[in-house]
């Protein structure tokens, strides 16, 4: 029976797939128009507009601070912008009844920079949750799903383990079977690269790159890691002050001629973004009292 | 310096409105979750368990001890005006009506309420709620209902039983230590104390108790900052407030139930 069921499973998803792939190759999932965020008085986003196409990796890149996490919980609903829409599966996110916001959530699956396991189950139920709260499937068809999961993460063997006892690498892999259990449409992933080794960086590319083929889904990540997101990104939207400063594909970005673009791809210490926050003469400034 | 004054004591009103405005509708959603909460009865018992059987050694110990004490101290009184027999209706009173819901309820803000803020609390800062709405999870729903509703479970529960030991604890003193007879301890508690006036009403204290203090518990938690520092205020806001709420109710019931203003 589970391998009747595993095999079933996998035919489905494969099936789903191709199907997702042919009809939303141009098709777009996100449509966010003349967006305005602000945080306390702080601006975070001056209308910015941008699509999210279906089937693509799209990556938001910027430095830190510029609101590229509060970008994604905006998509989420999580949070309320001040003016403009933003439209996920054709659904204005802000304007909905929680039956509906909730229903669009189901679609969308976010990995988050810690990867937020529930710390009072092990990692088998970690990933069951989604399916316990939602489904009333049998226990043994859930634990096939579960399985299936973990193992294109490649944690099956860690089922039975605790968050507590994950490394950083390995929780977010968990976090990200979590987010594919109920087979969405939509993943975003909040900083995937953040403080992982480099062979946990690799897999964690790999893994985005396969489930995102394999599964015909779409990704949103955001990101300051340069090179990762670059090798997967099919478009990407730099973000600064509010503002989206130059989008692209990789390709695009890696010839722009912009200053403060060359500045943030290779990492320089010093340029249109200055090394030094502002302040008096330095010498006039040792000077003082003297 | 007047205008200062003037808008700092403004400022202030505003804020306990806006955090009282909060709250309220923090319960009112919890109210309409319960219906869903109650379809799910191994969360409840998980929380009854978690909140309420782990508190009992806490509960049992003092009961005992407050007991003993009362036993002691109600015999001193008591044996002065030969009235020491009645040292059972003293104790149980004492107990029923006022120490036990008062005390069960401060011991429960203490133990079970500063760790209930602490993890929802905890929660938030993990992003673990977040994790579940994003999940299309409500996490009112999900995992402070629940909590609420062993909370209300479980006070009412515990102050049966710190009474009850409490009686025990005189009885140990009275009778075992200070030799009253024991059917007269036994007997003059059964003829004066009253199912409804003060069982019944110390019970209510209980619920009302169990209510405030698991409402602050679980919204101080909520809507803590998420942070090191923010957990360690809700926490100490929690016990704080509880008290002071508990003591606050206390004053008001008993002037309902018992005082005739």
């Amino acid at each position: 029976m589970p391998v009747l069921c595993g095999n079933y499973i996998e035919k489905l998803h494969s099936l789903r797939a191709g199907y997702k792939r042919r009809i939303n190759i141009v098709e777009s999932i996100v449509q966010i128009r003349d967006l305005h965020f602000t945080r306390g008085t702080h601006k975070i986003f001056n209308g910015i507009s941008l699509d999210i196409r279906a089937g693509q990796v799209t990556a938001f890149m910027g430095p830190s601070g510029t609101g590229k996490t509060t970008l994604l919980k905006l998509i989420g609903g999580q949070l309320h912008p001040q003016q403009g829409t933003v439209q996920v599966f054709g659904e204005d996110i802000h304007n909905v009844g929680q039956n509906t916001l909730y229903a669009v959530r189901k679609q969308m699956g976010m990995l988050f920079q810690s990867g937020a396991l529930l710390t009072d189950l092990n990692v088998f139920e970690n990933v069951a949750f989604p399916l316990r709260e939602h489904t009333q499937l049998p226990e043994q068809i859930m634990r096939d799903l579960v399985l299936l999961k973990l193992e294109a993460v490649g944690l099956r063997g860690a089922r039975k383990l605790m968050p507590s006892q994950l490394s950083g690498g390995m929780a977010r892999r968990v976090a990200l079977a979590r987010a594919i259990v109920l087979d969405p449409s939509m993943i975003m992933y909040d900083e995937p690269f953040t403080g992982l080794d480099p062979i946990t960086k690799g897999t964690i590319v790999t893994l985005i790159k396969e489930l995102n083929e394999s599964m015909g889904l779409t990704s949103v990540i955001v990101s300051h890691d340069v090179d990762e997101t670059l090798s997967i990104a099919d478009y990407i939207y730099v973000i600064s002050e509010g503002e989206i400063v130059e989008s692209g594909t990789s390709a695009d970005l890696s010839t722009s001629s912009s200053e403060w673009m060359q500045q943030f791809l290779q990492g320089l210490p010093d340029g249109p973004v200055p090394f030094h926050y502002p302040s008096d003469n330095f010498k006039e400034d040792l000077l003082v009292g003297r | 310096m007047i205008a200062a004054t003037l808008q700092n004591i403004g400022g202030w009103a505003l804020g306990l409105f806006e955090n009282l405005g909060r709250a309220s509708i923090f319960f009112a959603r919890i109210i309409a979750a319960i219906p869903h909460a109650l379809t799910r009865p191994r969360l409840i018992i998980k929380e009854v368990y978690s909140i309420g059987v782990l508190s009992l050694t806490i509960i049992v110990v003092s009961g005992l001890f407050v007991g003993m004490v009362l036993g002691l101290q109600g015999y001193i009184t008591l044996v002065d005006f030969g009235a020491e027999e009645s040292l059972g209706v003293v104790v149980a009173m004492t107990l029923v009506r006022e120490l036990g819901p008062v005390v069960t309820a401060l011991l429960f803000a203490g133990r079970a309420g500063s760790a209930l803020a602490a993890e929802i609390g905890l929660m938030k800062a993990t992003e673990q709620l977040s994790s579940m709405e994003m999940m299309a999870v409500d996490p009112i729903k999900r995992i402070i209902t629940p909590r609420f509703i062993g909370g209300f479970i479980s006070v009412p529960l515990l102050t049966a039983i710190f009474t009850a030991v409490g009686i025990l604890g005189g009885r140990f003193v009275g009778v075992g230590l200070l030799g009253i007879d024991e059917g007269s301890y036994w007997s003059q508690m059964q003829a004066n104390v009253d199912l409804v006036d003060d069982v019944a009403n110390g019970m209510i204290k209980g619920v009302v108790f169990a209510i405030a203090c698991v409402w602050i518990a679980l919204y101080k938690g909520y809507d803590a900052m998420p942070t090191a520092e923010g957990i360690s205020l809700a926490t100490t806001h929690t016990v704080v407030n509880s008290a002071l709420a508990v003591l606050g109710l206390d004053f008001i019931l008993t002037a309902l139930m018992f005082g005739n203003l």
